[in-house]
């Protein structure tokens, strides 16, 4: 059974989401089929059990997903009984929502935001779970727990609702929604642990595995036909694993012969490398990458 | 009482105190930071043509905060000694910014405060250690810093403390160590410069420091909502689902329903663990209750045996006003208690602190952004409350602006 550190972490998750729904009109967890978003979605369904979750599931997909985590996210959910909303990136560029980028480091990572604005206003959803944590980034470390997103989607960081005695304050103005972040305060440790303990599955690209990789920037990318190679760009096979879920376009992968949550587990412990710095080129961009998107509407 | 649960730690000081600076060598020392981190905040201080490491870079993440050289907002760090678990929140020295050191103080287990051992007790220390103390953070820690820069003279450090304690007045205990957050004295390793100085680095210190989390408060739980599969397998199933916000709840017990004023038993707990005999403070549970009762969103659960809380209309709180919009007499708002949401009307402004003294000043038309003051509410529906010195969990309340929805201040209950 959990305890301490990790059942302390649990109930103030389920006390976050119980709130919100409590509070929100309608609710959408956003689902990745990566770590963070399958604890989160585990939790939404303690919240709420033994009845059916009270909110719906949704999957920003930019199409350039692991088929690995494509196929998790299918049989997870159908597992659970849970109907899965998708909000697809190539139907925003089908409909010129977006503009496609080209190129070598051509990627649809900044494309999503648009995507997931678009479909929570097509859904009128009020509110958004994300498995954001504070740990994962600089500018995550300022967000609060309930966050609101004003009529165009954005973050305003220096105008943030103080957050005071763990009193969730969740009311919005017409147009505007919040994103809450459930997970908040779970570092990435915590997150491995609280699988170990809840024994939930995960994406087989977790676990160490063979595939066929090429060097760029100084990090390891699956070889896609999502991404070109620049030239001297060499494929290779290389024993790996992938720290974080993303895109097949900036989601690096890390060596590591760590086959099972034990061993993935001490691997965590023993890093000298934050996740997101290790694997996703999509926090290289500048000082200040993950603040900017999350500005412009991002996750 | 427990060092098991993570300490939750709030930082704060004046601007150039060396806050966010005390925060990266706590980090660098005690080996949290992984090496991609140091790489950025190396690279980002030679970027901007600083001699050596700025190590408030580690925490000052926004770009704003980052071209102005300042803390703006919160920024929460989480970092383990093979003793204890932490979360740091650094929280902004300007006075404009002192709302987020309200947030960070708000839900802290210590408070570490800043003091330049140069500059002594500023105006901007007293509103800390002030809020520090109006907020009941259970310990202050009062860091003299820049210890470097005045010798490492055990008066310097005398002075300071002498007058801070003035300041805390006899009833506040605080614990002060000498450190240099530049030169790593006293943050994680001892220091060698300075021999007078016999007590534990800020560190060991923190790592010691037990929390409570009002297991030893009466028992109260706040209904946040209904669970009713209302399934073919489950037709009867009801349980009032909600966090224990203080003291432990068991099956079994006679417990009375507030406001509503019926009594009945405890029938069964369930926790996210399972179903248990009992559930303690923080636990988010799912109780069900002997017979039929007709119990809604808000309702509070609370034990017949011991202390029952005020239900009241008529609320007496000392605020922090940390909206732009000011708080005036006559206008309406709302407010939230536990999970539960009333309208009220702010009656009268009794006092506002002067944080430079400590002193209240009686009356006042209006609390601004920052102010610091006593208010009375009255609220359209009764509230189950104690004071917040009692629990800081039940005695604690949100104003909301009904208008736009913003927060506009956090009350404690006198």
């Amino acid at each position: 059974m959990l305890r301490g550190h990790l059942a302390a972490l649990e109930d103030e998750a389920i006390y976050v989401l119980r709130e919100t729904v409590a509070t929100r009109e309608r609710p959408v967890l956003l689902f990745s089929a990566g770590k963070d978003s399958i604890a989160m979605l585990h939790l939404a369904r303690k919240a709420f059990a033994p009845a059916r979750l009270p909110l719906a599931v949704m999957h920003v997909d930019t199409g350039h997903n692991f088929p690995e985590a494509i196929a998790f996210r299918d049989a997870h959910l159908a597992g659970l009984s849970v109907p899965l909303v998708v909000a697809s990136v190539a139907d925003s560029i089908a409909r010129g929502r977006v503009v496609e980028q080209t190129g070598p480091r051509a990627s649809r990572n900044a494309l999503q935001s648009v995507t997931l604005l678009d479909a929570i206003a097509e859904h009128r959803f009020d509110v958004a779970f994300g498995g954001g944590r504070r740990d994962e980034d600089r500018a995550r470390a300022k967000e609060r727990i309930v966050s609101v997103r004003d009529a165009f989607g954005q973050w305003d960081p220096k105008n943030q609702r103080p957050e005071l005695f763990g009193l969730l304050n969740t009311r919005i103005r017409p147009g505007e929604h919040l994103r809450v972040f459930p997970i908040s305060n779970f570092t990435e440790l915590d997150v491995w642990e609280y699988v170990r303990a809840e024994g939930l599955a995960v994406p087989s690209i977790y676990f160490s595995h063979v595939r066929g990789v090429f060097e760029r920037d100084g990090m390891l990318y699956a070889a896609s036909p999502f991404v070109e190679r620049l030239p001297g760009e060499r494929v290779t096979s290389a024993q790996v694993r992938f720290r974080t879920v993303g895109d097949m376009t900036c989601t690096g992968a890390v060596r590591s012969s760590a086959a099972d949550l034990d061993a993935v587990i001490d691997e965590v412990k023993a890093a000298t490398v934050t996740e997101r710095g290790a694997t996703r080129a999509d926090d290289r961009a500048s000082e200040a990458a993950m603040e900017d998107r999350k500005r412009q509407g991002y996750f | 009482m427990t060092t098991e649960t993570a300490l939750r730690v709030a930082t704060a000081g004046s601007v150039d105190d060396g806050k966010s600076t005390l925060i990266g060598r706590l980090l660098l020392d005690s080996k949290a930071l992984l090496s991609d981190q140091i790489e950025h905040v190396a690279e980002a201080s030679r970027r901007r043509g600083l001699e050596r490491t700025d190590l408030a870079l580690v925490t000052d993440g926004l770009r704003a905060e980052r071209e102005q050289g300042i803390t703006i907002d919160v920024a929460w760090r989480y970092f383990a000694t093979p003793r204890r678990r932490f979360v740091l929140a650094d929280s902004p020295g300007h006075v404009q910014y002192t709302r987020n050191m309200v947030t960070a103080c708000s839900g802290a287990d210590a408070a570490v405060v800043l003091v330049d051992a140069r500059k002594g007790l500023l105006e901007q220390t007293r509103r800390h250690l002030f809020v520090a103390r109006l907020l009941a953070v259970p310990h202050l820690v009062v860091a003299v810093n820049k210890m470097d820069a005045v010798g490492y003279a055990h008066e310097a450090f005398a002075r300071v403390r002498d007058d801070v304690a003035w300041f805390l007045g006899e009833e506040t205990k605080a614990t002060f160590i000498p450190v240099s957050a530049l030169a790593g004295d006293n943050v994680v390793e001892p220091s060698r410069a300075m021999p007078w100085y016999d007590g534990p680095t800020l560190l060991a210190h923190l790592e010691e420091l037990e929390t409570d989390d009002g297991e030893g408060a009466p028992a109260r739980f706040t209904v946040q909502w209904i669970v009713r599969p209302q399934s073919a397998a489950r037709p009867d199933y009801r349980g009032y689902a909600g966090r224990v916000a203080s003291g432990t709840l068991r099956v079994g017990a006679r417990v009375r329903l507030l406001p509503s004023d019926e009594t009945t038993r405890i029938a069964r707990i369930e926790t996210p663990r399972g179903e248990a005999d009992e559930a303690r403070a923080g636990e988010s549970i799912v109780v069900h209750l002997e017979g039929d009762h007709d119990v809604a969103r808000g309702e509070t659960i609370v034990v017949e045996s011991e202390p029952a809380p005020r239900v009241t209309s008529e609320i007496v709180a000392d605020v922090a006003w940390v909206h732009k919009t000011p708080g005036r007499p006559g206008a309406t708002y709302l407010v939230k208690h536990r999970a539960r949401e009333v309208r009220a009307v702010l009656e009268s402004i009794d006092a506002r602190y002067d944080v430079a003294t400590g002193a209240a000043i009686a009356g006042g038309d209006a609390l601004d952004l920052n102010a610091l003051g006593r208010v009375r509410l009255r609220t359209s529906e009764p509230l189950c409350v104690d004071a917040y010195a009692a629990s800081r969990a039940t005695g604690s309340l949100l104003v909301i602006d009904p208008a736009t929805g913003e927060t506009l201040a956090g009350a404690m209950c006198v």
